[in-house]
């Protein structure tokens, strides 16, 4: 054991004085990062602070100047009645704020799931090698690249009541018996957003998970192919391995994204409640109805939501942003 | 244990003829050695046999057996890559057993015990609980042969195993390479490389490749002494084998006289005549470049250290026993 050296233990300490030239660098490293720390201060950091700050008060739109200081009142206050019981009032005790959470949080688990599975498969047949490859990597991401707007104002057509082709498909095949409002009905609602939030982002996945694979080397699946490891075998014991940094990085960024949908659902099913989402609440509050320090409430518990679920899942996936284990 | 034989066997890329058409018989047990320049088409052929590539035409027989379709994992072979082709996020140990647990009918303890005596053949035992990122190239090595080792394979397949490591690991590697053959004499093994050193060191045969043809098999000794061709006399040797044409060669009754460096001797009274460009001093023995009026300057191997003054004259003479003689296609008049 210790006549050979290990590569790891090979790899001194960093010495305690720098040279000049890795101070040189130093200098250069911070050079090139205070115009991104300053755009991000400005558009970013700026903006969140002031959010926190008005979700405080009891700011409104007409009169931002004025806001007065109230503490946690938007987020939960009480009264005591007469009769000794006690009323509470704020976001933490609204309903509707609760169905919003589940609402997004229920859209963001089912779609990023399917998006994973499905952007699997498609980057898997991406990688694989045939003719006019390109081409069709090309064209895998056009509805990623359509704008939200567009591709959601184009579903709205397909998924029409009474014009939209998906019934009118459905009824020619007769997997339909009557014709759907699938963007109306309570219960189809989130299944027409999902369908269509799947449809637009899977490319993106796609790609994601598809530079990871091009990552993996591919002589061990010769050595794979000799060693007798059927195919199916060979997914689940050495591209999903292999793949899973890339894949957790991928997911991690849908998630983000799917955890503060907003135009989607504000094209596709306005006013549902059905699929109300966070941040189509917050808005709503924030312009709407002119409850502008609730909306900033919203937006401040969005934003410590989106946080904790981020930090939850790099916790138990173990992420590692340098790249993997390999 | 298995014989290999090849008929014809033709390998195209598109337009592209890689392997023209080889005849080749492997035989059980044999060290056979694939050399040849890069593109000479003998990685693809070591990939024909091994099955990860379809033959386009003709037939490969594995013990009398045409296995032209079979899978590679059903031939009974075993193949170390150039590139290791360790699988990354498994331990040494997982590398190894990885083949046997998913091969039905192998109990645990088994696989254990096959792996471990593999390990102890390259001494890599220590390493079985690490990753192969944490080994040096050398061991990574020794771990993709142990790999093909625990297979328990008829037929062990390299494929340049050792161009990815520095000189001295490449000269033990190839000792423990030599030595495996002799351990375990009854597996047939096909060895590509571009090296002709490891090609004369390691080989029962070898077999040399050009441009997806065949020129030579043979054993080392008369590729060394008997080529075929004069590129199999230029490629076999080192020193390359010096090459004079025009009235020298003449004189001896042929197009191209080949003439190693070895067996020329200086003297006073020497044959030729060259003016010293530079010398080679290896130690052991010294290169002395001579410019004979030839294409290329002319190579004498010296034992020991001898050092000539560049520009100096010097007159040399053939062995006259040790001319090879080439006709103008490059063929040898015997």
């Amino acid at each position: 054991m210790t006549t050979e050296t290990l590569a790891s233990s090979t790899r001194v300490a960093a010495p305690k004085v720098k040279s000049e030239l890795m101070q040189q660098r130093i200098r250069a490293a911070r050079l090139f990062l205070i115009p991104m720390l300053v755009a991000l201060a400005v558009v970013a950091g700026w903006p969140l602070l002031r959010s926190i700050y008005f979700s405080f008060t009891d700011a409104s739109l007409s009169n931002l100047e004025a806001a007065q200081w109230v503490g946690f009142g938007n987020y939960l206050r009480w009264t005591v009645m007469e009769s000794g019981a006690v009323r509470y009032r704020g976001l933490l005790v609204d309903p509707a704020w609760w169905n919003a959470v589940w609402n997004t949080v229920r859209f963001a688990f089912i779609s990023v799931a399917f998006e994973a599975v499905l952007g699997m498969v498609v980057a898997l047949v991406l990688n694989a090698e045939f003719k006019g490859r390109g081409i069709v990597r090309a064209a895998i991401l056009i509805p990623w690249a359509i704008p939200t707007i567009v591709s959601a104002r184009m579903w709205s057509w397909m998924l029409n009541d009474q014009f939209g082709i998906l019934n009118d498909l459905g009824m020619r095949l007769g997997l339909l018996s009557q014709k759907v409002a699938w963007t109306a009905t309570a219960d189809t609602a989130m299944t027409a957003v999902l369908i269509v939030d799947i449809w637009k982002t899977t490319p993106f996945m796609a790609l994601l998970i598809l530079a990871g694979l091009q990552m993996i080397p591919k002589d061990i699946y010769e050595a794979a192919e000799i060693d007798g490891v059927h195919p199916v075998k060979q997914f689940f014991k050495i591209t999903l391995p292999l793949v899973r940094p890339a894949l957790m990085v991928a997911i991690i960024f849908r998630l983000l994204d799917a955890l503060r949908i907003f135009d989607l659902i504000y094209v596709l099913t306005p006013n549902s409640s059905a699929t109300k989402t966070m941040s189509v609440m917050a808005r709503e509050n924030l312009f709407d109805f002119d409850k502008f320090a609730y909306g900033s409430a919203m937006s401040t518990m969005l934003f410590t939501i989106i946080a904790v679920l981020t930090i939850v899942y790099i916790w138990l996936g173990q992420v590692r942003f340098d790249g993997g284990d390999r | 244990m298995a014989s290999i034989e090849l008929r014809n066997v033709r390998k195209s890329f598109g337009m592209v003829d890689v392997i023209k058409g080889v005849d080749l018989e492997v035989r059980k047990g044999e060290f056979m050695v694939f050399v040849g320049p890069s593109g000479c088409g003998k990685s693809t052929l070591l990939r024909l046999i091994s099955g990860l590539e379809d033959i386009t035409s003709g037939d490969m027989l594995f013990d009398g057996k045409l296995v032209n379709a079979l899978a590679p994992s059903k031939r009974g072979i075993a193949m170390v890559f150039q590139s290791y082709a360790l699988y990354p996020h498994m331990t040494v140990y997982e590398n190894m057993a990885f083949g046997l647990t998913l091969e039905k009918g192998h109990a645990k303890e088994e696989i254990r015990q096959r792996v471990e005596k593999a390990a102890d053949m390259l001494q890599i035992r220590q390493y079985l609980d690490r990753l192969p990122k944490q080994l040096s190239g050398g061991q990574r090595q020794r771990v993709a042969i142990g790999r093909a080792i625990t297979r328990d394979p008829k037929v062990f397949l390299f494929d340049e195993p050792l161009s990815n490591l520095d000189a001295a690991l490449r000269v033990a590697t190839r000792i423990e390479i030599a030595k495996l053959h002799e351990e375990m004499n009854q597996v047939t093994m096909i060895y590509v490389t571009h090296d002709q050193v490891e090609a004369m060191t390691l080989a029962d045969r070898i077999c040399v490749l050009r441009d997806g043809l065949v020129e030579q098999v043979g054993t080392p000794m008369e590729l060394y002494e008997r080529p075929d061709s004069i590129f199999v006399a230029g490629f076999i040797g080192s020193p390359k084998m010096n090459f004079i044409a025009g009235d020298k060669a003449e004189k001896y009754g042929c197009a191209t006289l080949g003439i190693r460096g070895e067996h020329m001797d200086i003297k006073n009274d020497g044959l030729w005549e060259g003016t010293v460009i530079h010398t080679e001093n290896l130690g052991a023995d010294s290169y002395v470049y001579l410019d004979m009026g030839q294409e290329e300057p002319v190579v004498v191997r010296l034992d020991g250290a001898v050092t000539y003054q560049s520009g100096t004259v010097l007159k040399v003479s053939p062995q006259d026993e040790r001319i090879h003689r080439f006709d103008a296609a490059g063929k040898p008049i015997r």
